[in-house]
């Protein structure tokens, strides 16, 4: 992974911001789900995003891989400005992965062609190669002994180790987790975390939509508090759980730390 | 001080299941003798097939004329198959002409190496089979079948007949409407208006008519609107018709299997950066079509028995030969043994794809649906 953070801090374009986004308003059917977001997220910035269900966050950094279509504003993923030119979405999507609150496993395929698939079929990799690259993100989410089983056979905790190591494999400059470790039993929580907080200590951009807030205290650089399609709240950690400003963010905060 | 709380200090090992569960004894205890009524019910109906299935099998098989080449061979009370063994030539080649048979056996024996090569696991070189099976192998049958070249006797189609026949209707239409159902079920789901369009109407149109319909329709009724030198085979139109009337139904079937695909997978398909075919030749199409296997053997095998249709439109398969064998004046009043056997022949086809079906099934299961 040095390997990795190496050739990353001396991309091209390294100085200018990882994600902007800029006035993005977007609509299902007449109900107004995002707000007027701005958001710009550097090189190796860590941001968490918190707030009531139904508030708009995962259509937000859904919005960012064009999972969803907005219909006003800009999105621009290093350099790359969103449009809804098929190549131009593909383009960006290379650059951004993706973990989902169900996995999102390919259950046909074992382990180790679901890290495959998208490095050969996308990359043009040698099959040699990209199994070469899999396995080692395989040992690294600590999983590679488990490689040629298929998902259905693994707990959630692997299959979301899985699904990391999948996206990761793709070499992406920005990490998107929508809520990672939701659908999993508590006992399997910590493990997916680690994963995520070691990644955050290699300078991986990341955005994460969860309620873990001991995460949130951990690694992340800036929380982002969203109520009713809109930022309402963006913060250090450390400003953000002591001395929220908005009367919204207290009461977010007082219902889920309170127990 | 005694309170409620237990607690165990060691665990329980796991233990056999108890006898009576196992074996062969313990399959009947459970599934036909666990109760009394149960058990009155099942001594009924062993009964009850015992007295349908011993007279059937008396007359089938214990009483039943074997050899010979008359009808005078047929002295018993039972089955005289010897108008079975009389015919068998015509039942399995129709009016093809004797001196050219050996090609249709090349063929057929040829379509038997590779469909067992490419249905058998574990044999070499699938991938080149299968180009071989579905691109080369048409045009050696093509022209081993029709001849006219190479110095082979040209025999037209309408001299085809019984079970090649039925054989080679069955082939084509399963082969050309399972990848046409493919491409309609996916044009169905498409966002562009346009390729959704077609799909729902042909779809709708050939799923609206019965297959007689089309059968008629493409042997009377095309030819009148087609210009007189445009001459198309009557074989063919026959076969086009059946195609594209199941593979109407096929892309049904293949839709469900799309509709019960997660949207999750799609999503994950799109983050990783892969292409719309791509997503739906990797990802979509081998999980949805793993799940209508049954939905599409099932279409399958009602194109295999529906091939007797042909008949109206006078092609001989495999029935309508052995129909037209019960009108020859020296074997008058073997129509059961006819119907018999024919319905054997359509049986053991249809049974072994169902049985194959349900192995692929066990075999590609990967364990993600329990």
């Amino acid at each position: 992974m040095s390997e990795a953070t190496a050739s990353r801090t001396t991309a091209p374009g390294s100085d200018g911001p990882m994600i902007e986004i800029d006035h993005l308003n977007k609509w299902y059917g007449s109900f107004h789900v995002l707000r007027d977001i701005n958001l710009n997220v550097a090189k190796g910035e860590r941001i968490v995003i918190c707030g009531p269900s139904g508030s708009g966050k995962s259509t937000m950094i859904r919005c960012i891989n064009h999972l969803e279509e907005h219909q006003q504003g800009s999105i621009v993923v290093n350099g790359v400005p969103m449009t809804n030119d098929v190549k131009r979405i593909e383009q960006i999507r290379r650059n951004v992965g993706m973990v989902f609150q169900h996995f999102n496993l390919f259950p046909h395929l074992t382990v180790l062609e679901n890290c495959c698939l998208s490095q050969i079929w996308v990359q043009k990799k040698p099959r040699a190669e990209a199994e070469k690259t899999a396995m080692e993100y395989l040992e690294r989410v600590q999983i590679a002994d488990q490689a040629l089983k298929y998902p259905g056979q693994l707990s959630g905790g692997q299959q979301q180790r899985v699904a990391i190591a999948r996206a990761l494999c793709m070499r992406p400059e920005v990490m998107l987790f929508d809520e990672p470790t939701s659908a999993l039993d508590p006992e399997m929580i910590k493990e997916v975390l680690d994963v995520m907080i070691e990644l955050a200590h290699e300078g991986m951009t990341m955005l994460c939509v969860t309620h873990e807030m001991g995460f949130a205290k951990t690694v992340a650089d800036r929380v982002i508090f969203m109520d009713q399609g809109q930022i309402i709240e963006e913060a250090p950690p450390t400003e953000f759980f002591n001395n929220p400003r908005s009367e919204r963010t207290q009461l977010f905060l007082s219902q889920i730390l309170g127990h | 001080m005694t309170t409620d709380s237990t607690f165990r200090t060691e665990m329980i090992e796991a233990r056999e299941a108890p006898n009576q569960s196992r074996g062969v004894i313990g399959w009947f205890r459970a599934n036909l003798f666990n109760g009394p009524i149960n058990s009155i019910v099942s001594v009924v109906v062993i009964y009850l097939i015992a007295r349908l299935v011993w007279p059937f099998l008396e007359w089938a098989v214990i009483d039943a004329d074997w050899i010979g080449t008359t009808r005078d061979a047929c002295t018993g009370d039972g089955a005289c198959w010897v108008f079975i063994s009389a015919r068998f030539e015509s039942i399995i080649y129709g009016f093809y002409p004797e001196a050219a048979r050996w090609r249709v056996d090349i063929v057929f024996a040829l379509l038997a190496i590779l469909v067992a090569w490419l249905a058998i696991p574990g044999t070499p070189r699938k991938k080149w089979v299968a180009l071989f099976t579905l691109i080369v192998f048409p045009i050696i049958a093509y022209f081993l079948l029709v001849g006219g070249s190479f110095g082979l006797e040209y025999v037209p189609t309408r001299a085809w007949g019984g079970l090649m026949l039925t054989l080679t209707i069955a082939v084509v239409g399963i082969v050309g409407s399972l990848p046409l159902g493919i491409i309609l079920a996916l044009g169905r789901r498409s966002k562009m208006p346009f390729v959704k369009g077609i799909c729902v109407i042909f779809i709708e149109f050939w799923r609206g008519v019965p297959l007689i319909t089309v059968l008629f329709m493409a042997s009377v009724m095309l030819p009148l609107f087609v210009p007189g030198n445009l001459d198309f085979d009557k074989l063919l139109r026959a076969l086009i018709g059946i195609m594209f009337f199941w593979s109407a139904y096929m892309a049904e079937v293949i839709r469900s299997g799309l509709q019960a695909i997660g949207k999750g997978q799609n999503e994950a398909g799109q983050a990783l950066g892969l292409s719309y075919w791509h997503r739906t030749g990797l990802i979509i199409l081998p999980q949805a079509l793993k799940m209508v296997i049954p939905g599409i053997v099932n279409t399958f095998i009602s194109l295999f028995k529906d091939t007797s249709l042909v008949l109206i439109i006078g092609l001989f398969d495999l029935l309508a030969i052995i129909r037209a064998g019960l009108t020859d004046s020296n074997w008058l009043g073997f129509s059961t043994e006819g119907y018999v056997f024919a319905a054997a022949v359509f049986w053991v086809f249809c049974f072994s794809m169902s049985r194959y079906s349900q192995y692929i099934e066990r075999r590609l299961n990967t364990g993600h649906k329990r």
